[in-house]
């Protein structure tokens, strides 16, 4: 199997896809424990989150290994993020709000950490809506910058989940210290060449790519 | 000086080629297994709750015995509303000594050592002193009461309690006119409660009442539910019960009660005073920063429901706040 082919590609996804299928069985068979609601609204909100990392740990994995196969695999692992996060911000809208679109307005103005999950969802929502070939064609460089949202949403999520633990702050800072290398990885000083005019860009991480579904960043 | 002679090689110790050559698809497949695998299996486990919790929820027998010689309350001490499921009742529980989720307590309650339990009764008191559980409780008869539990996190039950009055137990040791508040404390024992090896609170957990509060009707020390002990995970062998308030102040296990003229510090206030009050009445209008307390739900059911003010026990406990600002004072 190519690391990068299309059997790869629908493994990873398939993969992806088990929490959710967990899930809807466990819904199906009663065995969600007592608060149902509860237990979707959290799961999803963590396979958001986690998935969203893998997608964030695909481009520096893949310069420290030279596994160039691996960069499909940041779409995937994106749009899984953003499939977590829907049914995540859903079942919130759904369950908790009891679709009280009034309500729903009120709390992503006076909750912070509703605030921050919701703009978290409509960082993603650009994200996922270009995620196909012709887009990133079509959009070229602005497509990179646009993606750069992404470091935007993880930061989001982050805070979000950091913000909704009652007392024990512990898995969001271990997800948050995660998020933070792998941002860290993408940082390179500014340096500036001979002619002294600032170098906007960092060289590797600006190299054309090949592949559009490729591309860097 | 040793010289190793080299074994000689044989066909069977040289790597095929074919073999050699394809090494990298061999890792790359491996790999893929194994993330596969993994991720399967930590989906699979995340998921529904896990064996031990389901194992848990079936010894919750062999936890408790049978109550016997219980009158049912009159009827002002029992609401309508059909009583919660008793295995949900035992294993979705917020009890922080015995792990911070919500299965944990369930999963470790073989971990909270409840005989022999005695509970210290001092301060202001004209009869302080140590005395075992069976003392405490032997001058009461018990009675069944089926009320209301309101989380803050904005869910409830509904629990049939065994218990007796608070009042009828405090009056025993003689309140002394100084004695304003009550304090309750926790069992501290950090050699076998996991919860209290970390410093999410600061251990002990302490809860508090004004007297009057405490010597309210409703206010209820119990012992059991569903016609049995209390499990360990919902508070054994004694527990507070005050249906008006939010249910951290239904404080689980205790071991001492405080009779004091100053207003007792308590945990959640302590950790997060913006978030939790000392009062911490149910009260639909004053929202958590957080979230809002407009709506419940109810364990058993998937939509929400409306919170009533100081949690449908307003006619019976409001007199008890009058004059004060409730958005202030929450």
């Amino acid at each position: 199997m190519k690391l990068g082919g299309r059997s790869a590609r629908w493994l990873v996804a398939g993969i992806g896809l088990i929490p959710f299928a967990a899930l809807c069985v466990a819904a199906a068979t009663g065995s969600l424990g007592a608060d149902p609601p509860e237990k979707i609204l959290h799961e999803t909100g963590e396979w958001a989150l986690r998935t969203l990392i893998l997608s964030l740990a695909i481009t520096p994995v893949r310069r420290w290994t030279g596994l160039s196969g691996l960069a499909p695999h940041r779409r995937t692992f994106g749009l899984l993020a953003y499939f977590y996060a829907s049914l995540h911000f859903s079942s919130y809208l759904v369950f908790d709000l009891g679709l009280d679109w009034g309500e729903l307005g009120h709390s992503i103005a006076e909750r912070p950490y509703i605030t921050v999950g919701f703009a978290t969802w409509l960082m993603l929502t650009p994200l996922a809506l270009t995620s196909t070939r012709r887009a990133i064609r079509r959009w070229g460089r602005r497509w990179t910058v646009l993606h750069r949202l992404a470091y935007g949403a993880v930061c989001g999520a982050v805070i979000h989940f950091l913000w909704s633990v009652k007392a024990d702050p512990t898995e969001p800072l271990i997800y948050g210290g995660l998020a933070a290398l792998l941002l860290a990885a993408r940082w390179r000083p500014r340096r500036r060449n001979r002619t002294g005019r600032k170098n906007k860009t960092c060289a590797t991480l600006r190299r054309p790519s090949r592949d559009p579904g490729q591309d860097p960043a | 000086m040793l010289i190793r002679r080299p074994t000689p090689l044989v066909d069977r110790d040289v790597t095929d080629r074919r073999l050699y050559l394809g090494r990298r698809e061999f890792l790359r497949n491996s790999a893929w297994t194994l993330a596969g695998t993994a991720t399967a299996a930590s989906a699979l486990a995340a998921c529904g709750p896990s064996e031990e919790a389901s194992a848990a929820r079936e010894s919750v027998s062999a936890r408790v015995r049978p109550l016997t010689d219980v009158r049912p309350a009159p009827p002002r001490f029992r609401v309508d509303d059909p009583v919660t499921d008793r295995t949900d009742a035992t294993s979705y529980n917020n009890f922080y000594e015995l792990g911070l989720g919500k299965e944990d307590p369930a999963e470790n309650a073989d971990r909270l050592k409840t005989e022999p339990w005695s509970v210290v009764v001092d301060g202001e008191v004209g009869r302080p002193g140590r005395i075992p559980l069976e003392d405490l409780l032997k001058p009461h008869p018990l009675e069944e009461r089926i009320y209301r539990l309101r989380c803050v996190e904005a869910w409830s039950m509904v629990i049939p309690w065994i218990g007796i009055p608070l009042a009828d137990v405090l009056a025993r040791f003689e309140p002394t006119s100084k004695a304003k508040y009550v304090a309750f404390e926790t069992l501290l024992d950090r050699e076998n409660l996991p919860g209290q090896r970390r410093n999410v609170l600061d251990w002990p957990y302490r809860e508090g009442l004004r007297i009057d509060e405490a010597m309210h009707p409703l206010s209820l020390l119990a012992v059991g539910m569903y016609g049995e002990t209390l499990p360990p995970q919902n508070g054994a062998p004694l527990r507070l019960v005050v249906p008006w308030k939010y249910g951290f102040k239904s404080i689980k296990s205790i071991v001492r009660i405080r009779l004091q003229e100053t207003e007792p510090m308590t945990s959640w206030n302590e950790s997060a005073p913006n978030e939790y009050g000392f009062y911490a009445n149910v009260n639909p209008k004053v929202s958590h920063p957080r979230w809002s307390q407009a709506k419940e739900r109810r364990i058993g059911s998937w939509s929400k429901r409306p919170t009533l003010p100081f949690n449908g026990y307003e006619e019976q406990v409001a007199s008890l706040y009058t004059g004060m600002n409730l958005r202030k004072q929450f």
